[in-house]
């Protein structure tokens, strides 16, 4: 038997993908599961999860651990940090080659590659990203006890950061590119009720100054083309995520957005092929999401690989 | 003490001998928080492919990272965990604040590191 060979590759080890990997191994499929980056995906950058159903307080990491340590249990192989090279996704058989492990092959495929946190892309932004510039608030926020400091976006995690970086910020002014936010109402109003913070609506970041640590950010506003530059310490960007699907081929149709378009039974428009998680096109991305998205695809996986299943000609995608 | 598969740096002089032993090593300063798994992460996996060079971890709000790594001079403007320092022949040859990639990492290897 061909050791590089697999019933199903599972590519991405977040909620999505590890949860496909636990059904697919305890139907006794084999399943490996390549990982670009470190085992959990986006749950790593959660430090408390409240709301898994059945697990009354976790960290992100600790849930992602958990659910590695099942799938391995069931006879999946993980491997993380995994440089992929070229994918091979449209013929019966695919393929995954990986830097130092070789070419693998499986007869399906699931991608559940994730999002990664959205960057302005700014040339000062990279120049000041730890020295200043953080997209954690919980690893970084008592680097700036009794500082200025800026928060940039308009989501939830922008908004409810913000409050949370009041505990050790003198001040957090949120800067925002629309007129209104994207938040929640409660964590909006969390938000204006805080004496310490104040709002900057309609700008767009132009860059961030200083010599060796930040000292400021610029911008300009939207509509009235005035120069801002605000005095900070820290800044904390958190502008949402994008899907990490910039490297799949053309054959797998995405949205303009960039994420993956699937039927409600996770078949992407390559037959053997399934999505599951963030990096697919759809409304809410949670962890019970990504996890529900994975069972879907592990099960169709299954169904597709038995022949049973409705044959995945993308048709409805 | 972090819980990774780094070996652990807990004392000031389990640094010192370190250092003075002229070895090639990357100690990562951080918490088990979320910019600093994936850096263990990448360090680990790193181990198979510079074996010539020593991968360590140390507790940031542990006293020997407040005496030793949180004190260098290539440290002082960070602000973002972790603290990733990089030594060879005694002397400091690479640092960097905040999450890094493998690849990233591999760069600063292959550049500063190797033979």
């Amino acid at each position: 038997m061909d050791p590089q060979a697999y019933d199903v590759i599972v590519l991405g080890g977040g909620p999505a993908g590890l949860t496909a990997a636990i059904y697919l191994a305890r139907a006794r499929l084999s399943t490996l599961v390549l990982d670009t980056g470190s085992t959990g995906g986006q749950m790593n950058l959660t430090h408390e999860v409240a709301n898994y159903p059945g697990v009354a307080s976790t960290t992100g990491a600790q849930l992602g651990q958990v659910m590695r340590a099942q799938a391995e249990a069931f006879g999946a192989r993980v491997i993380s940090q995994a440089e992929l090279g070229r994918l091979a996704l449209d013929g019966p058989v695919k393929s995954v080659e990986v830097e130092d492990e070789g070419v693998f092959t499986a007869r399906a495929v699931i991608l559940a590659p994730g999002g990664a946190p959205r960057t302005l892309g700014l040339d000062s932004e990279a120049r000041f990203k730890g020295r200043g510039i953080s997209y954690c608030a919980t690893c970084d926020g008592d680097f700036f006890t009794g500082q200025d400091i800026a928060v940039i976006g308009g989501g939830n995690s922008a908004l409810e950061e913000a409050v949370s970086l009041t505990k050790y910020a003198s001040s957090v002014t949120i800067l925002h590119e629309f007129d209104h936010f994207q938040a929640h109402p409660w964590a909006v109003e969390q938000a204006r009720v805080n004496p310490k913070i104040r709002f900057l609506l309609e700008q767009t970041i132009t860059g961030f100054e200083g010599d060796d640590r930040l000292t400021a950010v610029t911008s300009v506003h939207k509509r009235t083309g005035e120069a801002v530059r605000v005095p900070v310490t820290g800044t904390f960007v958190f502008i949402g995520y994008v899907p990490r699907t910039a490297g799949l081929p053309p054959s797998i149709r995405l949205t303009e957005r960039g994420e993956i378009l699937t039927d409600e039974l996770m078949r992407t428009s390559v037959p053997g092929v399934f999505a599951a998680g963030d990096a697919r096109a759809k409304r809410y991305r949670q962890i019970t999401t990504a996890v529900s998205d994975g069972t879907v695809a592990a099960i169709q996986a299954t169904e597709y690989l038995s022949g049973e299943g409705t044959p995945a000609t993308g048709r409805s995608v | 003490m972090l819980q990774t598969k780094l070996e652990h740096i807990q004392t000031t002089k389990q640094y010192q001998e370190l250092v003075e032993s002229g070895k090639k090593f990357a100690v990562v300063c951080g918490r088990m928080g979320p910019m600093c798994i994936p850096v263990y992460d990448v360090m680990d996996n790193l181990k198979s492919k510079y074996p010539d060079v020593t991968f360590l971890d140390m507790e940031f709000d542990a006293p020997v990272a407040a005496e030793t790594i949180r004190r260098l001079p290539e440290t002082r403007s960070f602000s973002g965990l972790p603290f990733t320092v990089y030594f060879r022949d005694k002397q400091v040859v690479a640092a960097t604040s905040s999450i890094q990639t493998k690849q990233q990492v591999k760069e600063i290897l292959d550049a500063k590191l190797k033979d």
